[in-house]
């Protein structure tokens, strides 16, 4: 399946997760903005907050639906991506790349090894993605 | 694709913001076959529809089509429509889908006096939509629909099919909507979306129908009017004519009317990103005062809309209001409808 960057780790609510030394950069996958469609709004945290594993921590709209977001790993946030706020269609056009939403301080290293690889993400979403 | 009462029908296509805009730039395609279609007839039908529904069905001509209501008793409201004269003696009625089984009762019961006749699953109806939807048509129809006017038809044949060539649409743009048998809608799908193609013509879902519609200000039943809604309210005052004689409902609508109706449906628009959707409280100075009734992103004004119902006195234009989202009130004003100018071939 096309789309899934092999240099990234996973989570099963369809965040990535890409390490950069010891930052973590978070967004949401190719498959999920497919799903959502046309994403119209995102609600990130401030700089700061604390976020995590598998709680939310934002929220992306599209035209049609409202989803939470899920911290992929636990720490502090020292980025959120400005751009998204005037231009939230950019999650669809470049989920991977100028669509990125959070970067992280994570408080424990070990959590990123504990997510899906690109294989076992692709598998996940073949079977349905739920 | 998504069931939607008792149909299955895609919310998009491509996408729904793309299919929203190739709508108002070129042309558009709809299969809107779910709706309902109910014909009466005869030497009573006029006076039949005079009582049931809200507008002056002795101002609509043969050919020509009016927007209209069925009340309920105590103003609220059973169903919007579409009401089309063929003869003198024959009409036919277009109602929401999710509406057919009700309106059939109510019609039937409360209108006995003419022959009623439930044509809605041998109708199909596929809406034609944008600026070059005129030219689109054309190319397949038997008759000029150049000559036809705002909210009148003509019948004919598109595309070898007999059809009510309909210039009325639920998305603010000329165009027209086409009423066929059942059983002649695919080959007229097909041959709209061959011959629109060197046009950008696009088939278009739900999703775009719902933003387009929006940014007009057009009603949905079932989220900006129900039966607790009653017309004047909702900004339908135009359509009901209290002076063509007594109908259902009458009597309560003019009781609103003297006293004023307590809350009014209005537009919003917000101060940020943030969607407003049915079911959102809406406050004023902290207070609650409203709720929203529909929203979502509007493509073509680029901004986050929604329609409301708010107490009467903070209606006016550029009244502010939080709309609370999630726990969080978020700012929004009141603004002036449609959102959109309309282009209708008026």
């Amino acid at each position: 399946m096309a789309n899934v960057p092999g240099d990234l780790k996973y989570t099963r609510e369809h965040e990535w997760a890409k390490r950069e030394g010891d930052r973590v950069r978070v967004g949401i996958t190719h498959f999920a903005q497919e799903q959502l469609g046309d994403v119209v709004f995102v609600e990130l945290p401030k700089v700061g907050a604390k976020v995590t594993a598998h709680q939310a921590f934002g929220v992306v709209e599209s035209v049609k639906a409202v989803s939470d977001l899920f911290a992929p790993i636990s720490g502090e946030i020292v980025e959120a991506n400005a751009e998204l706020p005037q231009k939230p269609e950019t999650v669809n056009k470049d989920p991977y790349g100028k669509g990125w939403m959070i970067l992280v301080k994570p408080s424990n290293a070990a959590e990123l090894d504990q997510l899906l690889t690109a294989r076992q993400y692709e598998e996940f979403v073949a079977q349905g993605g739920h | 694709m998504v069931p939607f009462g008792g149909w299955e029908m895609p919310v998009q296509y491509t996408g729904i913001i793309e299919e929203h805009r190739a709508v108002r730039a070129g042309a558009g395609c709809f299969d809107v076959s779910h709706m309902g279609e109910l014909e009466i007839d005869g030497p009573q039908a006029l006076a039949t529809l005079q009582r049931l529904t809200t507008n002056d069905v002795s101002a609509l001509e043969i050919g020509q089509v009016q927007y209209s209501l069925l009340c309920y008793p105590d103003g609220g409201i059973v169903d919007d429509l579409t009401l089309y004269r063929l003869a003198a003696d024959r009409f036919m009625m277009t109602v929401n889908a999710s509406n057919i089984d009700k309106d059939w009762r109510w019609v039937t019961e409360h209108g006995s006096g003419a022959q009623w006749r439930n044509v809605s699953d041998a109708t199909a109806l596929i809406a034609v939509q944008g600026p070059k939807a005129e030219a689109l048509v054309g190319r397949l129809a038997d008759t000029d629909v150049t000559r036809i006017a705002y909210y009148h038809f003509a019948e004919g044949r598109v595309s070898g099919a007999r059809a009510i060539i309909s210039r009325t649409g639920y998305t603010g743009e000329d165009g027209f909507e086409l009423y066929v048998p059942a059983s002649d809608a695919p080959a007229l799908w097909s041959a709209l979306l061959e011959r629109g193609r060197g046009d950008g013509v696009v088939p278009v879902g739900l999703g775009a129908r719902d933003t387009l519609r929006l940014e007009m200000r057009y009603a949905l039943y079932g989220n900006d009017i129900d039966a607790t809604t009653n017309p004047l309210g909702a900004g339908l005052g135009w359509i009901v004519k209290p002076a063509k004689g007594d109908f259902i409902g009458r009597d309560a609508i003019e009781r609103v009317r003297t006293t004023g109706p307590a809350r009014k449906l209005v537009g919003l628009e917000m101060a940020d990103r943030s969607v407003a959707r049915h079911g959102y409280r809406v406050l004023h100075d902290g207070r609650e005062t409203g709720v929203v009734t529909s929203g979502s992103y509007g493509p073509s004004v680029d901004r986050s809309i929604a329609l409301a119902y708010v107490a009467s006195a903070d209606a006016p234009v550029g009244t502010p209001l939080g709309v609370e989202i999630r726990g969080q009130v978020k700012p929004a004003r009141v603004v002036k409808t449609p959102f959109h100018p309309s282009r209708v071939k008026k």
